[in-house]
């Protein structure tokens, strides 16, 4: 038996589950406990409705609101903190450029362009704001080992593109994406560049002030955080000259009956009562994120994705999507000939193993891709060894209780271009 | 027996290789497609109804072995049915599949191949894969062209 990786008692629920494998820290992070700790500790001291009661305890909580903004954005790479906007997370950082530098920018004949890489909530709203405003929607493909094709973007992105959209890593395969060469494609005819940091920011450091992006968007949950936030950077004149995207209390100045105006940066972006609690533990993440570094944590996660890849590719019928382990974060998709995905991911429930098995939200990747679904393993800072053999055990398992199907040819898995 | 083994058992494995009444059906008069958007799941349900009763059926799917058996043990065992013969088939099978009614022997033997699907039982996120086809052929009966199994379950789909 394996030693067990030590990091596995910062979280309560993985110390609790020695026989639990999480390889799905690409849907969701598990939580440390210091995380639970900062939340439950502002709950039990500071907790008050932040910029709003002229009372002390409502001054801390507004403190400990501000204070984690500085901390998170600091995480990020961001000088000028009120340039971070919480949301719930990602998907609503996105529609709210979407929507409100979308609505205001993009008009008919337009053009906006995002990559074949794209999960939903970076395909989803562009694709709608397109229709809405009568622009075209352009979705750049993909190189035969998945990757974003730079050449057929340089040719697809023109004098017309006012938006280029992109991920940072892809959710499906882990493909990670030079983020300056495609955002250097878009910043040479002027257009607006969004990169969804969903699955970026809890591996690699993002370094916002001196990447060449306009708007950053990210998942605390992903990221040793709560569920329900995450946040939006973005470049400060672009952020004043937006309109808002949800109008309420926190995000007003003056409120005539007739006409109102709004607040200063980031709380004209941010309407309604502020999630202290979930931005308390989000700073507190970010914390114990860097406690460990996130270039150990991309080392660590390599390689096992190294190792995984190596082992399981051993495996006859195993088809593996994606570039070379060197140019991916934590994240393992693959298929074995005769199993459907479904079925893997419950022979390996049976025994622990907790992998997502389907489209991964990206249903026009996996159109390119030519499946109809995909395994995928991701591996986060507290996996290890005994992860991967739990997970190579799995698939031997998964290939015994279906033994014979391989000879089945309609099901075989076209393995096009994959590693 | 294992939950495993009892949930992939050789009845549905082999109807998952080779699965019976697989492809399209000529002169069809009733069709319907679903799907499940969470794990891509696609089953397509084709029928020739004449006088309430379906003289023929066939379907074609991709997905998991449970949701493939299951469609194709179903189309064996609707033939010559009405769509209230199908919608009590299916009452009895759903019930089977959630686990609310353990069959008695008799009851096991009056299933035929569709007892198989006892196991999906312990298996409760399973449950919309072996209901899928059937789902499917309930609106092709009613005349409703799509259906997406995440509207015909509590689980919301994943986006």
């Amino acid at each position: 038996m394996t030693t067990r990786n030590p990091r596995r008692a910062d979280f309560p629920l993985l110390a609790a589950n020695p026989g639990l494998y999480y390889l799905d820290s690409a849907a969701t992070s598990q939580k440390p406990r210091v995380v639970l700790d900062a939340m439950r500790d502002y709950y039990e001291r500071d907790n008050a409705n932040p910029h709003r009661g002229a009372y002390a305890l409502s001054a801390r909580a507004t403190d400990r609101y501000h204070e984690a903004r500085e901390r998170v954005a600091q995480f990020l790479g961001v000088s000028d903190a009120d340039c971070l906007v919480f949301t719930r997370g990602t998907t609503e950082s996105l529609n709210l450029v979407a929507t409100a530098w979308g609505h205001a920018n993009v008009r008919e004949e337009d053009e906006i362009v995002v990559t074949a890489l794209e999960h939903h909530a970076n395909f989803v709203p562009w694709q709608q704001l397109a229709i809405a405003r009568g622009a075209r929607f352009v979705v750049c493909p993909l190189t035969s080992d998945h990757r974003v094709d730079l050449d057929a973007l340089r040719t697809l992105v023109g004098p017309r593109t006012k938006v280029l959209a992109f991920n940072h890593v892809s959710n499906a395969l882990g493909t990670v994406n030079p983020v300056d060469q495609i955002a250097a494609i878009g910043r040479a005819v002027g257009a607006l560049i969004v990169c969804d940091g969903a699955q970026g920011a809890p591996h690699i450091r993002v370094g916002f002030d001196t990447l060449d992006v306009d708007f950053y968007a990210f998942s605390g949950h992903k990221m040793c955080g709560p569920m329900g936030i995450g946040g939006l950077v973005g470049r400060r004149p672009i952020l004043e000259a937006m309109p808002p995207y949800q109008f309420g209390g926190d995000m007003i100045e003056f409120v005539r009956d007739e006409e109102s105006t709004w607040a200063s940066l980031p709380h004209k972006l941010e309407a309604g009562t502020p999630n202290v609690g979930d931005a308390v533990g989000l700073a507190a993440a970010c914390d114990y994120l860097d406690s460990v570094g996130l270039d150990a944590v991309l080392e660590h996660e390599r390689a096992l994705v190294r190792l995984a890849t190596d082992r399981l590719r051993a495996i006859d019928g195993v088809c593996i999507y994606g570039p070379k382990p060197s140019e991916r974060s934590g994240v393992v998709s693959f298929s074995v000939a005769g199993i459907h995905p479904h079925d893997l991911s419950t022979v390996l429930d049976q025994d622990g193993v907790c992998i997502r098995a389907g489209q991964h939200c990206a249903q026009p990747l996996m159109r390119r891709l030519g499946v109809s679904a995909t395994a995928r393993a991701s591996f986060y800072l507290y996996n290890d060894e005994a992860d991967v053999d739990a997970l190579v055990r799995g698939v031997l398992r998964a290939k015994e209780v279906f033994a014979g199907s391989e000879l089945n040819e309609d099901e075989l898995v076209p393995c096009r271009g994959a590693r | 027996m294992s939950d495993l083994q009892e949930l992939y058992q050789s009845i549905i494995l082999d109807h998952n290789r080779r699965p019976k009444n697989y492809g399209p059906l000529d002169e069809a008069n009733r069709r319907a497609e679903g799907r499940n958007p969470s794990c891509g799941d696609e089953v397509r349900v084709e029928l020739r109804v004449a006088d309430d009763r379906i003289e023929d059926v066939r379907f074609t799917a991709a997905g998991c072995a449970v949701s493939r058996a299951s469609a194709s043990i179903m189309t064996q065992n609707v033939k010559g049915k009405s769509r209230e013969d199908v919608d009590k088939l299916f009452e009895q099978f759903h019930a089977l599949v959630t686990g609310k009614v353990k069959p008695t022997e008799q009851e096991a033997r009056a299933l035929g191949e569709l007892a198989a699907f006892a196991g999906v039982a312990r298996f409760p996120i399973r449950v919309k894969c072996a209901s899928m086809p059937w789902h499917v052929l309930q609106q092709a009966l009613r005349g409703d062209t799509h259906a997406t199994e995440s509207a015909n379950t509590s689980e919301p789909p994943t986006i």
